[in-house]
């Protein structure tokens, strides 16, 4: 025998000689192409981050941060870019849209958890998914057509002035309605979540339903309540097409709810089609989006680890 | 008798409050609801869906809304298409693969939560950038992509909180019959939340139709129907918002029924979405 055939014939008994097993190069193929796929999704919102950042660098070379925060002069076209009257804008219509909707949004959660009945409560259900669901552009065409003649018609009744309507407020009432329905699913999850020993405990002690809510149920829930009012008025923070079409969009600064603003969602929509026919105004535009993004970032983020700690320790 | 009580008092007041912010509630829903209704019948027809603009039809011409109501359904179906066949493997990664309390799970869905927050314009403006990184110009594609990237978030939680749904000695009884973890993953889990994938599908896709910001500066705009992914596309919303830009009242009255058959598409896919959760729970192992 040659060496040759030696070779070849130890190869062939082999002692431990296992066949190919299919399923297990599948089951690792699987594995990690699943992982990258992961891997790949939790970092899509530091791309999106990066790539926002990177498409401001030119204006940001060229102007500082406290001219582009705090100057209010806003000419692309003499390359002077204050975000200061959107910035305003947004606080404004933001801040309108969470006065009305958070208390409002909480009264009625804790009416739907702790006072109605089922009945109700499946009633409530599905009008809830129908604000949901309402896309923004129709939320915006029912405040053109029915708030903004309402506030006209007040304002010219009970203060005497007139104004066009469009304004601060119209805004701030077409936010609020559009995240009723974000803060109170969300604190309806809250409050369900709170054990109802604790209720009964407060109950038996001759507490009224009201006094169990208000410093039982409310101080135990009170962590979540404020994470859910949060995850809703960062919502009205970036909605963009629905303010767009009731603010008015003037580039001054609102002295009251009255006035009209331009709020920076609407800036960054509503300039999109000249954006790259002035330098350095697509990079203004981005910064826009890139403030909303970081501010959001920063909010939900805070909201969700407050959820999240509830979540893991139960109350 | 009863004595005056403060207590009663204020719990009274309160709670006349709440139900009085309850109605209040529920009277929004049903008046944007019924605002859309009534203007948007008036002026709807059947030219309206089968119709593509013809010249002058933001004039007040003739013409219909095909281009934007079939845009849209492709847009939100093609966008859907892209997100799901990224969100069954992580959503699956996520629940059958990781460990109990893996920093990765845990940060994937933290990541998740917070991008489901993050404002549709944001995305507009990234898959603008996007866009013109790749080379594309304003097209279908440039569209799908970027909602692909909005409705991925809300997707993947959904299916994510579907398949987490699964009973764990289900689980364990498919690996103790031999099967890998794939094979458990794609004949034992997947089955079992299917009716929750299915909804998710939907509500994405519903999202998808009814978003206008993010298609904004990615999907363009055209009067015709396309016929390739490199063409750009009308989207509903985005009709609605130009033809209530224009001075007009024929062309005003059309918004009105354009949003009108917006809304009365995304009704119906919500509820689509319940029925059929309810019609397929039969199937469920509980």
């Amino acid at each position: 025998m040659t060496v040759v055939e030696l070779r070849a014939l130890k190869l062939r008994i082999k002692p431990n000689f296992k066949p190919v097993n299919w399923r297990l190069i599948t089951e690792a193929i699987f594995g990690n192409l699943m992982l990258v796929l992961t891997l790949l999704s939790s970092l899509l919102v530091v791309v999106i981050g990066l790539l926002l950042f990177q498409k401001c660098l030119p204006i940001l070379e060229t102007h500082s941060w406290a001219e582009l925060l705090f100057s209010s002069s806003w000419f692309p076209l003499k390359g002077d870019f204050g975000f200061s009257p959107f910035i305003l804008g947004t606080t404004w219509v933001t801040a309108i849209a969470a006065i009305i909707a958070v208390p409002t949004s909480l009264l009625t959660a804790i009416f739907l958890t702790e006072y109605s009945k089922k009945k109700m409560r499946t009633l409530m259900n599905p009008l809830l998914d129908l604000l949901a669901g309402i896309p923004s552009i129709v939320y915006g065409m029912w405040g053109v057509l029915i708030v903004v003649p309402s506030i006209k018609a007040f304002a010219a009744t009970v203060f005497k002035i007139s104004i066009s309507g469009y304004s601060v407020l119209a805004a701030g009432i077409v936010l609020a309605v559009m995240i009723f329905p974000a803060i109170i699913s969300v604190t309806l999850q809250v409050l369900t979540g709170v054990p109802v020993e604790l209720r009964h405990a407060s109950l038996a002690l001759g507490a009224t339903q009201w006094q169990t809510i208000k410093k039982v149920v409310l101080r135990k829930a009170l962590p979540g309540v404020i994470a859910a009012s949060i995850l809703g008025v960062t919502r009205a923070f970036g909605e963009t097409m629905a303010v767009l079409m009731v603010a008015g969009n003037v580039a001054r600064a609102p002295h009251s709810v009255f006035d009209p603003a331009y709020p920076l969602p609407a800036l960054i929509a509503n300039n999109y089609g000249e954006m790259l026919s002035i330098p350095l105004y697509d990079s203004a535009l981005l910064l826009g989006a890139l403030i909303l993004f970081l501010v959001v970032l920063f909010f939900n983020g805070l909201a969700r680890l407050v959820l999240i700690r509830i979540e893991k320790r139960g109350f | 008798m009863k004595r005056f009580d403060l207590r009663n008092a204020e719990e009274f007041f309160f709670k006349s409050l709440m139900l009085t912010t309850t109605v209040l509630v529920a009277c929004c829903a049903l008046f944007i609801v019924g605002v859309i209704t009534q203007k948007g019948l008036s002026s709807l027809s059947f030219e309206m869906l089968t119709q593509t603009p013809k010249g002058g039809f933001y004039l007040g011409k003739e013409g219909g809304i095909l281009n934007a109501i079939v845009g849209s359904l492709l847009l939100a179906g093609g966008a859907t298409a892209i997100a799901l066949s990224i969100s069954i493997p992580i959503a699956i990664y996520l629940n059958v693969y990781t460990k109990k309390n893996s920093w990765l799970a845990h940060l994937t869905r933290t990541s998740l939560d917070v991008m489901c927050g993050i404002p549709s314009i944001v995305y507009g403006a990234f898959g603008f950038t996007l866009m013109l990184t790749l080379g594309l110009r304003t097209s279908l594609l440039a569209g799908m992509i970027t909602v692909a990237c909005l409705i991925l978030p809300i997707l993947c939680r959904g299916i994510d909180e579907s398949l987490r749904m699964t009973p764990k000695e289900m689980i364990h009884a498919s690996y103790s019959l031999g099967a890998t973890r794939s094979e458990t993953a794609l004949k034992v889990v997947l089955r079992q939340g299917f009716p929750g994938l299915l909804s998710a599908v939907l509500m994405a896709f519903g999202r998808g139709i009814g978003d206008s910001a993010s298609v904004l500066f990615t999907a363009g705009f055209s009067d015709a129907v396309p016929t390739s992914l490199s063409q750009p596309v009308a989207t509903l919303p985005l009709a609605i918002f130009f033809q209530l830009g224009t001075p007009f009242p024929e062309v005003r009255s059309r918004a009105y029924a354009s949003a009108f058959v917006l809304t009365v598409m995304i009704l119906f896919i919500s509820l689509l979405a319940r029925l059929l959760v309810r019609k397929l729970h039969r199937h469920v192992i509980k």
